[in-house]
């Protein structure tokens, strides 16, 4: 009915590669982001922002980031909460090395760096595959935790090895530090992630993403056909570990304000952003979306409704919070193994059709 | 002999017996990966719970007291017995049994044949939902576990050794214990996959599920006896476990020491998770021992990581593992 | 800041205004996760102690005391999700019992405007109240109880440890390093040597660590764990022989389920706390009679006089005096939280008062001013006897050396107003 190609001519080819071909999809697109970018910041309050949107945009560009790599490029990686930290450490370093500079471009320079750790540890996927691979990249987790924790250069010779972020303005408005407005806060962490997928989306889209999905899905013959694997796993960690870099900075930065790193990066955070790509989706953008929220807001929202609504003792609500989310989690496998982002498409396509299915 | 050397010795053989530890947990992974392809995240938990379920059965524990106590007002939380070990640990087995056919009739004999990924992401959420049923069946307090398992330095060994080096090593009694039980189960495993009707049953469907299949061995059986196994294999990992550091929500931590064990073993093979681990135990303690003081200490974590990657540069498919054919 | 104290003020009227006015107190508890164990009988203790008051007393002052519970897992991103859900409610003071959501709510508290208590936990430097406006550490810190063990090994060696071993055996993150510092300035007045052996969270694998200090046969070993680190090392040391009156733990790692996994191994260990044990004291009899029997308890009733349960309680009644204090100063019942402030830093409980609530002796007497957010920086050294498995207090409480920690507090805390462009208040 509403939701069709017909009558939806292109004429140029431009039109008929952009993202999103049907019209519809695209306004609703648009609709959305009007609705972020225009009225989100203007109802939110220090809750919403600080339990639910800050960790929602912060661990979706994380979990387009590690799409990218396990989704796309098929390597599975278990590194995400160090290469988090190598983000975090690099941008605390430089905003407090070079105060003058605008914390926005500290924060893509940290990304910047983690790139360059994750190609260093991207290595060894040349030769090592699948869950080894995986195992193999915690490796990278465990060492890096070590090292921000044993070095103080890294933390600047604090007494406890914490690093907490100072204030820094964006425009004359502080975002980090005590005295940021929630809105502010929300509107960096929108603005990259906006950023991070249209960019995520174009790369997935072109040659660099149709590299990585020939290797993904079989690298023998992506060999075979001229793809260069070494380029193509390494740029995938690059990219990747790009985003995740940018992820780990805000997290720190704006979201967190202080962090230490066994605690804020520990392996259940590498393995918290692997379960939002699954269960989102693998290889797909709108999955990481669907996957962060799901995990951000399926505990927040059980817990209100357990102990705001029910009244239930706290330690049972959480223990049950545990079960529903296995419970639900292996629900979604069963009804649809290829995560959120396959029954989002198997409900476009009812949609196409609707109202008239035959 | 110099002082050092002996030290190192001492290290040496502690690090074997780690690395003994290490394989328990390692070899319920690799039973399950190596007849269902499965990687199965939530061994950790399921080492924690069947630990729990011990205590539970042992002390007498009312089951989901707390639940029925907020839900209905009641104050009740101990039957007022105490069950024997030997017949408890036999009680969590059914268990651990009963937990095996659920997990197969409610989760993977839904998911047969799909990829590799999406079964491990079924077991995380299944370790999700344990954990929370642990808690919620026995408590998330710290409970200890003694089933009457021997701890503490070895006085012969000791002695001995002051004989022969001026110096006592220490061993500690339990993971001697842990040695024994570990070379029984290992063993045993080995015999039940080789001479029995159900273990050939079991390495028929490892290798080839729809082959296996088309001979009449029952899937669904195969793959509830394989949970079974995991589910005692973890038994005894949490039993071990659970003696050294009482049973707590950690428990489920110790998976993360099997990791580079199994990676190094290779997934596939009982003798590599035994021989993977004592080499990790081994390389981790030497390392610390030797190279820790100098950069910090609390090098073991990451070390093993990185000694396992530094194995499979070498052989990609670990130590022990199945050589990956790749065919285009 | 000021419009928004106004707007706090104006939140907690009217979120109070509808119903009965009441104190809020909330309890940012963990009775899941790896430190259950540890979180679960103080989140009780709190909670019992504020029942007590409404069932006994009617309130503090005629007001109603609340204790809302948000359950955090000792994780810092749920813990400032507790934060943000909890403080529009009126809130009056936190105790976040962790010391990595403390660092996460120090700006924010102080942005907002709402007292922080982390009583022997958080940021040390905080006992500095000419920086730090709205936290507060008192009776005691993490240097503090590194002053307090090596006074106790000074005393177990007639007054001497020059030429001594001590090896510290700690948790590999920032609550572990903190009594690095502290120690290392404390082994140049003294002469010891010291030797740091980190274990990495969680640290379930001690093997090495305890071998090292087999070898090396050091006097003293002082221990900062928390989790499960603190039933494997208890062990170890038992597996090793090592003299466990010479195996003094920080107050973190002293508590009834660090020991009792370790059965009678863990016989004669110490460590250092700033509470009484135990429920010979008056107060149990009420909470027996007002709040278990009555069917209250926030637990099963049986961690009653346990060590985090009676910690529990005494933040209770130090928060419970200080909102009282509050309302002495201000002639009103309905506090708010900047009163409260206030009522915190004029907070003085004396060896009378404490006996006057029933807790005589219960914990070291606690004078607060503007400028001393640290309180007396006193503990006891208590000891663990495992065939009555119960703590027993083996010294008075024991000052610090506040030559050399107050030093260093100046030092961090100058450190970090410097960061934060802070002015030192209380002129």
């Amino acid at each position: 009915m509403f939701y069709r190609e017909a009558g939806d001519f292109k004429t140029s080819y431009a039109e008929d590669s952009q993202t999103f071909p049907i019209k519809f999809d695209r306004y609703r697109y648009y609709v959305v982001l009007l609705i972020a970018f225009a009225v989100v910041p203007f109802i939110i309050n220090d809750y919403w922002v600080n339990a639910v949107f800050l960790p929602f945009l912060i661990y979706a560009i994380a979990a387009i980031g590690l799409n990218i790599l396990t989704g796309y490029c098929g390597q599975v990686s278990l590194g995400t909460g160090g290469f988090m930290a190598v983000g975090a450490y690099a941008c605390y370093k430089l905003m407090t090395s070079f105060p003058e500079v605008s914390i926005l471009i500290h924060v893509i320079l940290a990304g910047g760096i983690t790139a360059a750790v994750g190609v260093v540890f991207g290595l060894p996927s040349l030769r090592i595959k699948g869950f080894y691979l995986a195992v193999a990249t915690l490796a990278a987790q465990f060492f890096l935790v070590w090292i921000f924790n044993r070095v103080p250069w890294f933390y600047n010779y604090s007494a406890s090895g914490q690093i907490s972020a100072p204030e820094r303005t964006v425009l004359g408005v502080s975002v980090t530090g005590a005295e940021t407005a929630p809105w502010a806060a929300y509107m960096v962490c929108l603005v990259f992630l906006t950023l991070s997928a249209i960019l995520a989306r174009n790369l997935t889209r072109g040659m660099a993403g149709r590299k990585w999905m020939a290797i993904r899905d079989m690298d023998i013959a992506a060999e075979i056909i001229g793809v260069d694997p070494l380029k193509a796993k390494l740029s995938a960690f690059a990219v990747s570990s790009f985003f995740i870099g940018i992820a780990g900075a805000l997290f720190f930065a704006v979201y967190l304000g202080a962090v230490e790193v066994g605690e804020a990066f520990g392996i259940t955070k590498s393995f918290l952003v692997l379960f939002m790509v699954i269960i989102g989706g693998l290889g797909s953008i709108f999955g990481s979306f669907a996957g962060a929220a799901f995990l951000v807001l399926l505990p927040v929202l059980l817990k209100n409704l357990l102990v705001g609504g029910l009244g239930w003792p706290t330690d049972l609500a959480a223990h049950l919070e545990f079960v529903i989310v296995g419970a639900l989690i292996i629900a979604f496998l069963v009804a649809e193994p290829h995560g959120l982002a396959q029954l989002w498409r198997v409900a476009k396509e009812k949609l196409r059709l609707w109202p008239f299915p035959h | 002999m110099p002082e050092q050397l002996v030290y190192a010795m001492e290290v040496f053989l502690n690090g074997l017996m780690a690395g003994v530890l290490y394989a328990l947990v390692a070899l319920g992974f690799v039973l399950i990966y190596k007849a269902s392809g499965i990687f199965n995240y939530a061994q950790g938990v399921m080492a924690l719970f069947a630990a729990l379920t011990l205590v539970g059965i042992m002390e007498g524990q009312v089951p989901f007291a707390h639940l029925i106590n907020a839900a209905f007002g009641t104050d009740i939380h101990h039957f007022g017995w105490h069950v024997p070990a030997l017949l408890a640990i036999l009680l969590t087995m059914v268990v651990m049994i009963g937990l095996a056919w659920l997990v197969n009739y409610f989760v993977f004999r839904h998911l047969v044949s799909q990829e590799p990924i999406i079964l491990f992401m079924a077991t995380i959420g299944l370790a999700y939902f344990l954990e929370g049923v642990g808690d919620i069946m026995w408590g998330a307090d710290i409970k200890k576990l003694d089933v009457g398992l021997p701890q503490g330095i070895n006085e012969a060994i000791d002695e001995f050794t002051f004989g022969v080096f001026d110096y006592g090593f220490f061993i500690d009694n339990l993971d001697i214990v842990a040695t024994v039980i570990a070379a029984l189960l290992v063993a045993s495993l080995i015999i039940f996959a080789q001479y029995t009707k159900q273990g050939r049953a079991m390495r028929a469907v490892a290798d080839d599920h729809q082959a296996a299949l088309s001979v009449g061995i029952s899937l669904n059986y195969i793959w509830v006896m394989v949970w079974s196994l995991a589910g005692f294999v973890a038994l005894v990992a949490g039993i071990v476990w659970g003696t050294k550091s009482g049973v707590q929500f950690s428990l489920s931590l110790i998976a993360l020491k099997a990791l580079p064990v199994l990676m190094l073993g290779g997934f596939t093979s009982i003798p590599g998770a035994i021989v993977g681990g004592l080499i990790i135990g081994v390389g981790e303690k030497l390392f610390e021992f030797s190279i820790g003081p100098l950069i910090g200490g609390a090098t073991e974590n990451w070390f093993a990581y990185v000694l396992a990657l530094l194995f499979l540069v070498f052989r990609p498919q670990g130590l022990f593992g199945e050589k990956i054919i790749e065919r285009v | 800041m000021k419009l928004k104290l106004v707007t706090l003020v104006l939140g907690a009227v009217m979120a109070g205004a509808p119903a009965m006015a009441e104190l809020v107190f909330p309890s940012l508890s963990y009775r899941t996760g790896p430190f259950a164990a540890g979180g679960t009988p103080f989140a009780d203790g709190y909670a019992d102690y504020f029942t007590l008051l409404n069932e006994r007393d009617g309130g503090i002052g005629g007001e109603m005391t609340r204790v809302p519970e948000c359950e955090t897992a000792y994780n810092t991103e749920k813990g400032v999700e507790c934060y943000e859900a909890t403080k529009g409610d009126g809130a009056l003071i936190y105790q976040p019992l962790s010391t990595g959501i403390t660092y996460q709510l120090i700006p924010k508290v102080t942005a907002d405007g709402i007292p922080m208590h982390t009583m022997g936990y958080g940021r040390t430097s905080a006992a500095n109240g000419k920086i730090f406006e709205w936290v507060f550490n008192y009776p005691g810190n993490y240097w503090d109880s590194a002053s307090i063990m090596v006074k106790h090994a000074l005393d177990m060696e007639g007054g001497d440890l020059s030429g001594k071993n001590i090896v510290l055996l700690y948790h590999n993150s920032a609550y572990g390093k903190e009594p690095i510092r502290t120690l290392e300035e404390l082994s140049k007045k003294h002469g010891y040597g010291l030797t740091l052996i980190p274990v990495d969270s969680p640290g379930q694998e001690q093997k090495s660590q305890w071998l090292q200090i087999r070898r090396e046969k050091p006097d003293y070993v002082f221990f900062w764990g928390w989790g499960v680190m603190n039933q494997v090392a208890i062990q170890e040391a038992g597996n090793i022989r090592f003299p466990m009156d010479h195996f003094i733990g920080v107050w973190w790692s002293g508590s009834e389920p660090d020991v009792l996994p370790a059965g009678d191994a863990a016989d004669g260990y110490k460590s250092t706390n700033f509470t009484g044990t135990g429920t010979d004291y008056p107060i149990f009899d009420d909470i027996q009679k007002y709040v278990v029997d009555a069917g209250k308890a926030a637990g099963d009733g049986s961690s009653l006089g346990q060590v985090q349960y009676n910690r529990g309680m005494y933040a209770a009644m130090l928060a419970a005096e200080a909102a009282l204090k509050a309302q002495e100063m201000y002639g009103v019942t309905e506090i708010n939280a900047a009163q409260m402030r206030d009522g915190m830093e004029a907070l003085d409980v004396t060896a009378a008062r404490m006996a006057e609530l029933g807790m005589p002796g219960f914990g070291p007497e606690v004078h607060v001013s503007c400028e001393n957010h640290g309180g007396p920086g006193q503990g006891l050294i208590q000891q663990w006897n495992a065939t009555d498995k119960k703590w027993v207090a083996i010294t008075d409480y024991i000052e610090s050396d506040r030559d050399v920690i107050d030093a260093l507090i100046v030092e961090d805390s100058a450190a970090y107003a410097k960061e934060n462009n802070i002015e030192e208040r209380c002129k």
